[in-house]
């Protein structure tokens, strides 16, 4: 569904990404982990073209994504801190950002429904504190029932319970055959959603393993332990 | 698109700042024009807030809501949005907004009390030193990542454009007043757009003395409706190039 | 007075009115009428006759009027001089000449034919006659006590040599131009060595030239006349004692276009004149003793143009309105005084509400003085770095002459 294709790309000196190919399919739910500054953003803004890879190419359903815009609309992003427009209510900025997708399809709003966000309707972004704005971030994620959903860090910043609810959400919308990318630094809360993980450091793709090949592998149950495990081998 | 513009237009007309500028221009027009019966005194009055005021608050607002946008933008680019339709939408929205601004506090005074050919030159001149103040901004905002960096960039070209420009053409016309710097002078002068536009009001305004023997370069160069029509282009590429540069950049720039 | 010596006044009323109309005869000239052309008619006229001209085209080469003749054309009869002829010659005096259209004199030879020209003579009436596309209008050479009145005079030049002037007078005097109105001549009415004469709500416009062109003519008075869109304005010069009141000067733009230009002018007063949208309103050479009052200049180009050579010149309870410069000059002597005028470019102030302002004003402009030595500065008028300079020197002059000065301007305008 999406592929990647030699993939670089430098911030000044620093490389962000280097070299890295890979091809993420529907029905699948990705981790993609990592330490700190190992690149794992910078893939995911590639995708959605916000950052221009300076080498390789991306292709989203077979089709090159280099200068296209429509192939967005099949993407749900939630990025890892919501930046909105502060002078907007969250009713304004749903509404604007309805308006530029023309959706047509029945929008699902079990998350805004959950979260309990029709209480903060009309309070303007700059109001909200970062974890409601997370769950604005969610909600317009999942609105237009896009098939692929990329999240970035989503439960940074949840409660337990809301953290709860996005994740029946996220099984649920696996189960319906999405392909979900999700980056994470806390391995514990992946654990039954994944389906694949993507390590990543220093810039480059360490592995990609199903999780069942990672378990067998390395006879753990638990995906923190096992990749830690795994690096142990590696190095 | 045009929801993106109609967002940025009622989003900048809530501003506070925008309101503000258009009562203290209100305030300044009306009271120039109520206070002296001279009228053709009072477009002086307003040529020098045309020529001064109009260009920084222009070039200082659009930076800052530049600046200030970046979360949107970042909004904006995430979803199956051109990158060039939100530029243009931010470009639409700043220009509309100030140009409406401006047409509220200065141009309707003007048309009231001085409805003639020199009302129509000052408006028009100020409605598009706003818009290529406006695309400076841009440019401004997207060559400097840091904000402060940014609305120092755009008091510098202000500063540039507005005074030290001149002030170097007078001291070039000086220093070489015995050669037959007649075309050059009036060139380097067409290059700078709020010379341009003051140049236009001029041509209405002080007509009489330009018939004269000081005119003739005037009346060669930017009389005539040729002058008119490469003035203007040169008013428009004004606000084109820096635009499409922006744009450039910004079609490249990483969120 | 008795009764008797009524009556004998009465009676000799009579007699002494009858006795010359015995002698005199009316003729009339008309397709229809005793004589068929003017000219046979002119030669079986006697002084004192009276010559009726019915409508109709007379194309009879040079007509000459040689004897004290009164010519009235009844319904504007046209007299041709088929661009050949002068077509009208005066050469007797006490000749009227009455409601005439005159038309295609000859062009351009030496003897400068005109449409109706008097030699020599005094006496003259020239009134409500039509000129039309002369070389010269009417041309007065040598007159006296003439009246030329009510006339209209139309002709079509393009360049300055290939036409004459609309009311040319020479070497005359006591002459009376009233109500003229004077269009496309190279000068609208001209006057050179004539003295004693007055020039009176006459409309000069669109000349090639001047609108009134006046040199070594003293003691002349110009009232009331309406001086628009000429090619130079107007012009004065190498005259003394010349009054010069309610005139209205305007539109005289272009190069060397002036409201006035007066050179070589001593001892005149212009008065109550206004002077609107010329490149320059009122241009000083070698002009002594003029007193400038009770004028309105409004947005010309320059209002005062006061050469160095100029001296003891008083202006004073003028306007001063929308001009782009008020006054400029080229030296930095100052022998002219300037007093109680309205500048509207004045910012002092007046704390002793007297109506005069608290700080003398400084008319003359740097930026105008500049411009002088430097026309193309002028590209920076305005701007706002020029402003402040302006502004700056207004306030405390440094480079234009300090004494340069009006000391009591007016608050607020005259009514003029």
């Amino acid at each position: 569904m999406i592929e990647l294709k030699n993939i670089s790309k430098s911030f000044g000196k620093t490389q962000a990404l280097r070299n890295v190919s890979l091809s993420l399919s529907a029905g699948k739910c990705i981790g993609l982990i990592g330490p700190n500054a190992c690149g794992k953003t910078t893939m995911i803004k590639s995708i959605l073209s916000m950052v221009v890879p300076d080498h390789g190419t991306i292709y989203f359903n077979g089709k090159n994504i280099h200068k296209e815009v429509q192939y967005k609309n099949d993407i749900g992003y939630m990025p890892q801190i919501g930046r909105y427009p502060e002078n907007m209510s969250i009713k304004q900025v749903i509404n604007m950002i309805r308006d530029i997708r023309c959706f047509d399809g029945v929008e699902d709003t079990a998350l805004y429904d959950a979260f309990g966000l029709e209480h903060f309707d009309g309070k303007k972004m700059r109001t909200l504190s970062g974890g409601t704005t997370q769950k604005v971030s969610a909600t317009i994620a999942f609105l237009f029932n896009p098939s692929v959903l990329i999240l970035d860090e989503p439960t940074a910043g949840l409660d337990p319970l809301a953290s709860e609810i996005l994740r029946d959400k996220i099984i649920k919308e696996r189960e319906k055959g999405k392909l979900i990318l999700i980056t994470s630094h806390l391995l514990s809360e992946l654990d039954d959603m994944l389906t694949d993980i993507i390590f990543m450091q220093e810039s480059e793709v360490i592995f990609n393993k199903t999780i069942t090949a990672l378990f067998e592998e390395t006879n753990e149950s638990r995906v923190s332990k096992a990749i830690s495990k795994l690096l142990k081998n590696i190095k | 698109m045009r929801g993106i513009t109609k967002f940025v237009i009622t989003d900048i007309l809530k501003n506070r700042i925008i309101l503000i500028y258009t009562i203290i221009l209100c305030v300044f027009s009306w009271s120039i024009f109520s206070l002296e019966d001279n009228t053709s005194k009072g477009i002086m009055s307003l040529l020098n807030v045309i020529l001064l005021t109009v260009p920084l608050v222009s070039i200082i607002f659009g930076n800052i809501y530049m600046y200030n946008s970046a979360e949107f933008i970042e909004l904006l680019v995430s979803q199956p949005v051109k990158r060039s339709a939100i530029w243009s939408s931010l470009f639409l929205g700043l220009s509309l907004a100030l140009n409406t601004s401006f047409f509220i506090g200065i141009g309707l005074p003007v048309l009231l009390f001085v409805p003639s050919m020199t009302g129509v030159t000052v408006i028009f001149s100020g409605m598009l030193i706003t818009t290529i103040f406006v695309s400076i901004a841009m440019l401004c905002a997207i060559l400097m990542r840091d904000k402060a960096r940014g609305i120092g960039l755009s008091i510098m070209i202000w500063l540039f454009l507005s005074l030290i420009y001149d002030g170097l053409v007078l001291f070039f016309m000086f220093q070489y007043a015995d050669y037959p710097i007649e075309k050059p002078m009036a060139i380097l002068a067409a290059f700078n757009p709020i010379d341009l536009a003051r140049i236009q009001v001029l041509l209405q305004v002080d007509v009489a003395v330009l018939m004269g023997f000081t005119g003739a370069i005037f009346k060669k160069m930017f009389g005539t409706s040729v002058g008119l029509i490469v003035s203007l282009m040169i008013m428009l590429l004004w606000i084109v190039l820096p635009y499409l540069l922006s744009l450039r950049l910004f079609n490249k720039k990483d969120l | 007075m008795p009764v008797n010596t009524q009556k004998y006044f009465m009676w000799l009323l009579m007699v002494l009115f009858i006795i010359p109309l015995a002698h005199s005869r009316t003729l009339h000239v008309g397709p229809n009428k005793e004589f068929k052309q003017i000219r046979s008619a002119l030669l079986s006229a006697q002084d004192y006759d009276t010559v009726f001209v019915y409508h109709s085209q007379y194309k009879e080469g040079n007509i000459v009027i040689n004897k004290k003749i009164v010519m009235i054309g009844i319904d504007l009869p046209v007299i041709d001089g088929d661009k050949k002829y002068e077509v009208v010659s005066i050469k007797s005096d006490s000749v009227t000449f009455r409601g005439f259209q005159v038309q295609n004199s000859g062009f351009a030879s030496l003897n400068d034919p005109g449409g109706i020209k008097v030699y020599d003579a005094s006496n003259i009436i020239i009134e409500d006659n039509v000129l039309e596309n002369n070389f010269f209008g009417i041309y007065i050479q040598y007159g006296k006590h003439c009246l030329i009145r009510n006339n209209r005079l139309k002709a079509y030049g393009l360049e300055e040599q290939q036409i004459g002037n609309g009311i040319h007078c020479w070497k005359s005097d006591s002459l009376q131009i009233i109500g003229n109105h004077i269009e496309g001549h190279r000068d609208g009415i001209y006057f050179e060595f004539v003295t004693h004469s007055i020039v009176w709500r006459n409309i000069s416009k669109l000349n090639i030239r001047y609108g009134l062109h006046f040199m070594f003519s003293n003691n002349d008075a110009y009232i009331n006349n309406m001086f628009d869109e000429n090619g130079a304005g107007v012009a004065v010069m190498f005259t003394k004692h010349v009054v010069m009141y309610s005139n209205t000067f305007q539109n005289s733009t272009g190069d060397a276009s002036y409201g006035i230009l007066l050179k070589e002018i001593s001892d005149a007063e212009i008065r109550g004149n206004r002077f609107i949208n010329n490149t320059s309103a009122l241009f000083l050479e070698g002009a002594n003793r003029i007193l400038i009052h009770k004028n309105v200049f409004h947005g010309n180009g320059y209002s005062l143009k006061i050469q160095a050579n100029c001296m003891d010149n008083e202006v004073y309870q003028n306007n001063f309105i929308n001009n782009t410069f008020d006054v400029s000059t080229n030296g930095s002597l100052v022998l002219n005084t300037f007093n109680h005028n309205y500048w509207d470019k004045y910012e002092g102030y007046d704390l002793d509400k007297d109506g005069l302002g608290d700080i003398p004003f400084h008319p003359l402009s740097l930026y105008s003085v500049i411009i002088e030595n430097n026309p193309i500065a002028m590209l920076l008028f305005r701007s706002f770095m020029v402003t402040l300079l302006e502004r700056t020197e207004k306030l405390i002059p440094s480079i234009t002459p300090e004494e340069f000065k009006d000391n009591a301007p007016v608050i607020k305008p005259y009514l003029l």
